[in-house]
């Protein structure tokens, strides 16, 4: 690198700033397009699903082919024609959104106790961080397999209820440790302000504290529902009757998958987006 | 903390204050509060006990090095540190295991802690909020007292739109306006430069006496405490070395701390040859003396003693003066201008360093240089004795 710079600078007066800028004419188009390229390669399985979602079906089976066929909005008009497909979809929002806010709240709870406490009124806190990052860290298939024996050993049926204790439990992790990364550099002073003013404990995490911590509390909550709308291998083992929608598209694509799926997936990922959008709208009006 | 407590006077009387104080309740009072932290298996003794009665109104100054215990005792306080030992007095109710909120004293923190998802509207009206403070009367007053800092037309700014000398206004109207029994200032000017600080140091003085609320100022600048103080605590290594007014703390310092920290002051020691009438003699030389009154204690003869002398207090003279008046022969080491004044070093034949400020007046005299042979002449009354 400094070679590069000072090279020229060294050789002379006309050659040299005419080489310079022409290496870096040469080279400034490589980052952007590494960069693109990863971005295509990240965005074009969503793009043939999406496109997909609109191909037309010829066989009588209403199952996805890979062929094109031209195009139709007829999967869009029929979205809901496949009754368990529908129902496991909402199935899993519900779940998602339960298990978000359940994680949520508890996940913040934990990130405020992690950085206001040391080991005397904390006690084990090194231990409570180890056992975060195992929980992100274990393989899910472990987790699974291990929640089920254990819901069958103390005989509890599978169910909605199981389904949110898994994925509450595996979303917890996440969100403390995002919300955590927010509060670093929290001033204290604030909060000590508040309470001079004649806040009391609550008033001052009401006012003060949670509207500071919010924009990790907000993206911990969007990592807790994004792991939660597609989560299969946990709840693969823990579904039981409730059969989420991940769970059920594993279960079709063994007889064929229908186009609705690709529906579905659409919405899900357009949704994605407009949230995503809006979090970058609110944080340039925060700042 | 408990009613159990080591501390001994449960009078609320003016203690260290002296014998002129009115009975009065304290507007703040300490007795015997003491604070110990304990970070990793160490105690730190943080404040080792202070006795304290600051009036109602008084414009009430700490003045001490870093780490002496200022903040602690303004935390303590304002009920974010419960004393070790000790009682805090708010008009003389004990509020020793209060919480912050409930006790009718408001602080400014050095860093503002100005809330930055709010506007300065909302900053302000915080603690209005709070209690429940009818609408309309929320709007006045905070207009009121945004007047008064004088930041009328910038309600809805958020606190990272305003300078730093506007932000130290926003802190002080936001605890101002709840007209609390007294406000502490942790060095509410530390993050200003010289010349805002100087600004801020004038409207402070100008706001307190607007609103007559008892001021308890924390600093480590001299200079501040000084001008702008009704009294001031010199705090040492957790305890007052001296409490009193400005020119008391200035002109008698009570120990070789005080006189150190606060100005430059010239410290002189010698044995005692003669005492007549209160006034004892330091003889150096037949034409050399330095003449002490007696301080709190008799003088005797043959007693050790050391004194203090502010450089202003003494003048180069040709000669030794009259007999009455302390007199010390020396040579000029060093002359420094310093645009009204100009201050010389003196080595004297005692073997002590004396600084000396001279007023540079327009009559000047023949100027003394490097290497001049001068007299260094005083009154008795400005030899104070420490100890
Ligand atoms: N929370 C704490 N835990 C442990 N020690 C502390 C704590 N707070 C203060 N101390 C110690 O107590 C002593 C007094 O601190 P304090 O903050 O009162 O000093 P200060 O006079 O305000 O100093 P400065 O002028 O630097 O602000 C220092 O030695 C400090 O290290
Ligand atoms: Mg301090």
């Amino acid at each position: 690198m400094s070679a590069v710079v000072t090279a020229p600078a060294s050789a002379g007066t006309g050659q040299a700033p005419r080489g310079a800028p022409r290496r870096r004419r040469w080279t400034r188009f490589v980052l952007p397009a590494y960069s693109w390229l990863i971005i295509a390669y990240l965005v074009f399985p969503i793009a043939v699903m999406i496109l997909y979602s609109f191909n037309k079906v010829t066989t009588g089976l209403p199952q996805v082919s890979f062929a094109w066929n031209g195009f139709t909005t007829q999967w869009y008009q029929q979205w809901k024609d496949i009754p368990q497909l529908t129902s496991s979809f909402w199935l899993s929002i519900r779940l998602a959104l339960a298990a978000t806010i359940v994680a949520t709240a508890l996940g913040t709870l934990l990130a405020l106790a992690l950085v206001r406490y040391r080991p005397p009124q904390l006690r084990g806190k090194g231990f409570l961080e180890q056992v975060m990052f195992l929980n992100i860290a274990a393989p899910e298939i472990v987790m699974g397999a291990s929640l089920l024996g254990l819901f069958v050993t103390i005989n509890v049926a599978r169910g909605f209820l199981t389904l949110l204790l898994a994925h509450v439990a595996f979303s917890i992790a996440y969100v403390a440790i995002t919300v955590r990364a927010r509060m670093a550099g929290f001033d204290r002073s604030l909060e000590e302000a508040a309470q001079d003013l004649g806040a009391n404990a609550w008033v001052t995490f009401r006012k003060i504290t949670l509207p500071l911590i919010m924009p990790g509390v907000m993206a911990g909550a969007l990592m807790a529902f994004a792991l939660s709308i597609d989560d299969f291998v946990t709840s693969n083992f823990v579904s039981g009757a409730a059969v989420p929608f991940p769970v059920w598209v594993y279960g079709a694509t063994r007889i064929g998958i229908p186009p609705q799926v690709f529906v579905f997936g659409s919405a899900i990922f357009a949704v994605g987006i407009l949230c995503a959008l809006a979090s970058i709208v609110v944080a340039r009006r925060q700042t | 903390m408990t009613d159990t407590d080591a501390s001994a006077q449960d009078v609320p009387a003016a203690g260290p204050a002296g014998p002129a104080d009115p009975p009065t309740v304290p507007a703040i009072g300490l007795d015997g509060v003491a604070k110990e932290f304990h970070s990793r298996g160490e105690t730190v003794t943080a404040v080792r006990g202070i006795d304290l009665a600051i009036r109602t109104g008084e414009f009430f100054s700490m003045l001490g090095p870093s780490g002496c215990g200022k903040t602690t005792t303004m935390r303590m306080i304002a009920g974010f540190e419960e004393p070790t030992r000790g009682t805090v007095r708010l008009d003389g109710r004990d509020v020793t295991a209060a919480p912050p909120n409930k006790r009718d004293v408001n602080m400014v923190f050095q860093s503002y802690a100005l809330f930055p998802h709010m506007s300065v509207f909302e900053n302000v009206a915080f603690g209005l909020r709070r209690k429940s403070v009818p609408r309309d009367q929320i709007t006045r007053q905070v207009g009121e007292m945004l007047e008064i800092v004088d930041l009328t037309g910038r309600e809805q700014r958020r606190p990272r739109e305003l300078s730093g000398g506007q932000q130290q206004r926003v802190a002080l109207a936001r605890a101002l306006v709840n007209h609390p029994k007294a406000l502490l200032l942790d060095e509410p000017l530390g993050a200003l430069d010289l010349k805002l600080r100087q600004a801020m140091q004038v409207e402070l003085k100008r706001i307190q006496r607007e609103v007559g609320i008892t001021f308890v100022y924390v600093t480590h600048d001299q200079n501040e405490a000084l001008t702008m103080s009704d009294r001031i605590a010199v705090m040492n290594d957790g305890v007052i070395e001296q409490l009193g007014p400005p020119r008391d703390i200035y002109e008698h310092p009570a120990t070789r701390f005080v006189a150190g920290f606060i100005g430059t002051s010239n410290l002189l020691a010698g044995s005692l040859a003669r005492v007549t009438g209160g006034q004892g003699v330091i003889e150096v030389s037949p034409d050399e003396r330095i003449i002490v009154r007696a301080g709190r204690s008799e003088l005797t003869v043959g007693q050790e003693v050391e004194l203090t002398v502010r450089p202003e207090k003494i003048e180069l003279a040709a000669g030794p003066g009259p007999a009455g008046g302390c007199a010390l022969r020396g040579t000029v080491t060093e002359v420094v201008y310093l645009g009204t004044s100009t201050s010389f070093s003196v080595h004297t034949t005692t073997g002590a360093d004396v600084v000396v400020f001279q007023q540079n007046s327009a009559s000047a005299d023949t100027p003394v240089g490097r290497g001049d042979e001068v007299w260094l002449t005083w009154d008795p009354q400005h030899s104070y004795p420490i100890g």
